[in-house]
């Protein structure tokens, strides 16, 4: 046994430092003020985003290691905590830019290096651009989300210098500009890196950054850890606080909030809703809880085939569901209800709460009109991944669908299967949610209810109507007639329910009473720039 | 005793064989499809075909196992895509983190294993064959996670005594410079105290979860194997002769009731690289145990295949070393090719 004397008395004096007088502080503790502890459940496998596969931590990495030209800047929320603010673009890696109604012309700083040294230049900024529309998958997409399609939009002008040529005038390609994908990447140091099949360098950049970012990666370790020390020469923001990151994979949920509670580790995202619940009641940790913006929780419904193609059986559900018990039992309070509003779209925003509420009698009615009185079976679905939430919502919701006659099997999907699932489009009746990054209700009705059938269609809805209050939205410049488009496709979603929306999530965060200047970014993941530490 | 070996090495070759087809046939038959997950969530339906045409899954089965083969006959592995590492280079880095964790939960559990047994058998029915009894059906019922997670709660999280359960060091300290791979030798030969300290902490309390599950039958097989030796003629002749007890026990009687132990600690060794699997994701160990569970549940094929090779080559040699201890435990014993 290796517990011994000394470990223990090593425990003691570490606990004896951290409530020791601020005139001693030992060496080891100063170190340690500079320095982030960060744990989470899932590790990063790339540092490109741009990369096949590249996951959600990966975001992260290139997020603090690469610039981009523009950023976001911040606001309070209504709980008074930092929060990025879409609506406010401002100068990373371009101090200033000039917008025209086809196109923007930026200019680069010129005391701006990457980590090697070389001066970032408009060459560089076109090469990452290209990469980004090229290379195809995510990154192709989401510049496509903004308008950036083709590479003849991005001009070098001259070094310090770069025009983006829009091919239509689109509200969403400037924030688009501003989101963890069109990184700029030293070009020249990617190109000796790359090889005939391989021209945009995809093998070497995944685990070798080239970013001009705040941080500079000082080890990988995939699967276990993940180093960062600050750039001190970052020329485009305030220097950050903190000196190194140190993040670390920790799978299990409970030894995430044991190493937070005994004071080991600094911050860590991911862990289930009851323990965010307990910690925000102990109050010994600093939780903050965001609402994931343009992000909602749904049960979908299969609107092709089977009994949910009609709209009386699938009102009837949205009737049935036991809303109150799901925010409780499975959720601890911890999402944003999205049922239980009023019949009319009260604002043009999205999400907002749905008129649903639980209401077995007319349930039932609905059933019975819709020819389903003796009801049916079916079959509900949820990716394995989600269950810690997903299970005992499932079970909640499949007690009282069979209620109205809906005998509920429950079908529980592994995390690798899930999507492939959800593209056969063949589930008909499952738990998922869906969330942009870009905070319009146009784009989120763009993925997830228009017929051009995206993944995000998961019920693969289709109806003419919705499509053209979409379209109209999406380019419609004029204040009170956009709103209008909203307020009527959030209404014809409401009437044709594929999908019943549930709760808003929330995005939580555990971190200890030290840490200071944590910002809630829409891609979720954490910004090490603004986060500081006080003894 | 080389050409033993040869010959037993040569003889494993079509149980590897085996190892490699049915690992690629139950690769692919999982109900996953890694070219959907890889093309993340806003793929379209020609995304995942243009990912699957990449991952080269568009080809026949056959046609995709001759290039495994090709692949495999050069001593590559194919790549993780969750990582995004080479699966050999991911292998080598981690086995050497499950290999020191087992080899340690085996010294724990037979350190502890063979002393309760001896203890026991030489007062049967005793309190302390009793006691041994019952710590035995306790390390056998309860799964080694939960072991795990009782232990970090009482040691670290309730008393404080034992380091943050976070993988093979802590959070400040660098690894030692590669010489084994095991951290509790590099930090030795390097002369860094420290690292080894903090390497010894880290490594305790999963050595232990994984060690008292062991401890069951080993201490079992030796209070039994002891049980039966100590009552033979050649142990009365020792003792009519006047030996001292110890000498007795420990020369005569423990050495020829060994070999049954030998066999059961290869067994439960075999047996540990599975527990193993838990024990890592409990205290975050970055062993392949951990890896290989990660990479089934995105389906990502490499990794797996990897794994289970590496596995079929480790227990053929493993059951060749036991064949050999046999030799040098007991001299009568013939190793047959």
């Amino acid at each position: 046994m290796r517990i011994d004397r000394r470990t223990a008395l090593k425990g003691a004096m570490a606990g004896a430092a951290t409530l020791a007088a601020p005139g001693f502080i030992p060496a080891a503790a100063q170190g340690r003020r500079e320095t982030l502890l960060v744990v989470s459940e899932n590790a990063p496998n790339s540092t490109d985003i741009h990369g096949v596969g590249a996951n959600r931590p990966a975001y992260e990495a290139s997020w603090n290691v690469y610039d981009r030209l523009m950023t976001f800047g911040v606001k309070k929320d209504e709980r008074g905590n930092d929060h990025y603010d879409y609506e406010k673009l401002e100068p990373e890696l371009a101090e200033e830019w000039d917008l025209r109604p086809m196109s923007v012309t930026f200019k680069l700083r010129r005391n701006a290096r990457f980590h090697d040294g070389t001066p970032v230049t408009a060459q560089d900024v076109k090469w990452s651009f290209d990469r980004a529309v090229t290379v195809g998958g995510f990154p192709t997409f989401q510049m496509g989300a903004g308008s950036l399609e083709r590479r003849e939009q991005f001009v070098v002008v001259d070094d310090h210098t770069f025009r983006v040529d829009f091919i239509r005038r689109d509200k969403l390609t400037m924030p688009d500009l501003a989101v963890p994908v069109p990184v700029i990447i030293n070009s020249a140091l990617a190109r000796r890196n790359a090889t005939e099949q391989d021209p945009w360098a995809m093998n070497w950049l995944r685990s070798n950054p080239a970013g001009s970012g705040a941080f500079r990666m000082e080890r990988w370790v995939p699967g276990q850890e993940m180093v960062f020390v600050r750039n001190d020469q970052w020329a485009s923001g305030p220097r950050p606080a903190l000196a190194r990151v140190i993040w670390r994979i920790v799978p299990q949920a409970g030894n995430r909030r044991a190493l937070l509670e005994r004071g080991d580790a600094d911050l860590s995202f991911d862990l289930p809703p009851k323990d965010f619940q307990e910690l925000q009641q102990s109050r010994r940790l600093k939780i903050v809880s965001t609402p994931v913006e343009n992000a909602l929780n749904y049960l979908g419904m299969n609107v092709v085939r089977g009994p949910f193609a009609d709209v009386r059986v699938r009102r009837a559900v949205a009737l049935a569901l036991p809303y109150e018990r799901i925010m409780e039992q499975a959720m601890f309070g911890q999402g944003t209800p999205m049922f239980g509003g009023p019949a009319e779209p009260a604002s043009a925003t999205w999400p907002q709460p749905a008129p649903f509420a639980t209401n077995l009698e007319r349930a039932r009615a609905l059933m019975a009109e819709a020819g389903q009185a003796n009801g049916f079976d079916t079959t509900l679905s949820f990716d394995l991944g989600t269950a810690t939430v997903s299970e005992p919502a499932a079970l909640a919701i499949a007690e009282n669908l069979g209620r109205i006659g809906i005998r509920v099997t429950i079908n529980k999907i592994p995390g690798a299967n899930w999507r492939n699932e959800l593209l056969k489009k063949e589930l008909p009746l499952f738990l998922n949610g869906f969330g942009g990054w870009l905070n319009f209700p146009d784009y989120f009705f763009y993925w997830a209810y228009h017929s051009q059938d995206a993944i995000f269609n998961t019920s693969s809805y289709k109806n003419p109507a919705m499509d053209a209050l979409i379209d109209r939205s999406r380019f419609e410049e004029d204040r009170a007639a956009y709103e209008a488009a909203i307020r009527g496709f959030v209404m014809l979603a409401w009437q044709d329910v594929p999908r019943v929306p549930i709760f808003q999530p929330w995005l939580n965060v555990a971190m200890q009473n030290s840490i200071n200047g944590y910002r809630y970014w829409f891609h979720r993941q954490l910004d090490y720039r603004t986060l500081s530490k006080t003894a | 005793m080389l050409a033993v070996m040869a010959r037993r090495m040569a003889a494993a070759l079509p149980t590897l064989a085996g190892v490699v087809v049915v690992t690629f046939l139950l690769a692919r038959a999982l109900p996953g499809d890694p070219a959907a997950y890889f093309a993340g969530p806003a793929a379209t339906r020609e995304a995942v075909e243009q990912i699957r045409a990449a991952l080269g899954l568009d080809r026949p089965l056959h046609e995709q196992f001759l290039l495994y083969l090709r692949d495999l006959a050069r001593g590559d592995l194919g790549v993780s895509i969750t990582t995004g590492q080479p699966v050999l280079h991911d292998i080598l880095a981690r086995l050497p983190a499950s290999a020191e964790l087992t080899l340690l939960g085996l010294l724990f559990a037979a350190t502890v294993g063979i002393t309760l047994g001896v203890l026991a058998a030489l007062k049967p029915n005793g309190w302390l064959d009793n006691a041994c009894r019952v710590v035995a059906t306790l390390g056998v019922c309860l799964p080694a996670f939960f072991t795990g997670l009782l232990l970090i709660y009482v040691f670290y999280y309730l008393l404080g005594w034992a380091p943050a359960p976070l993988g093979r060091l802590d959070a400040f300290s660098s690894p030692p410079p590669y010489v084994t791979g095991f951290f509790l030798v590099d930090s030795l030969l390097a002369g860094d105290a420290e690292t080894f300290v903090s390497a010894a902490q880290q490594i305790a309390l999963p050595a232990i979860a994984l060690g008292i599950f062991a401890v069951a039958p080993i201490a079992r097989i030796t209070r039994g194997s002891m049980l039966a030796v100590m009552g033979s003629d050649f142990i009365r002749a020792a003792r009519a002769h006047g030996l001292s007890r110890r000498k007795v026990v420990v020369a005569y009687a423990l050495r020829n009731a060994l070999l049954p132990v030998v066999t059961t600690l290869g067994m439960v060794f075999s047996f540990l690289l599975g527990a193993n699997v838990l024990v890592e994701k409990v205290f975050a160990w970055p062993g392949i145990g951990s890896y290989a569970v990660e990479a089934l549940l995105v389906s990502d094929y490499a990794p797996v295949q990897g794994f289970v090779m590496t596995m079929g080559f480790l227990y053929v040699l493993l059951n060749l070393a036991i064949d050999l201890l046999y030799r040098v435990i007991d001299p009568r014993v013939e190793v047959a090719a």
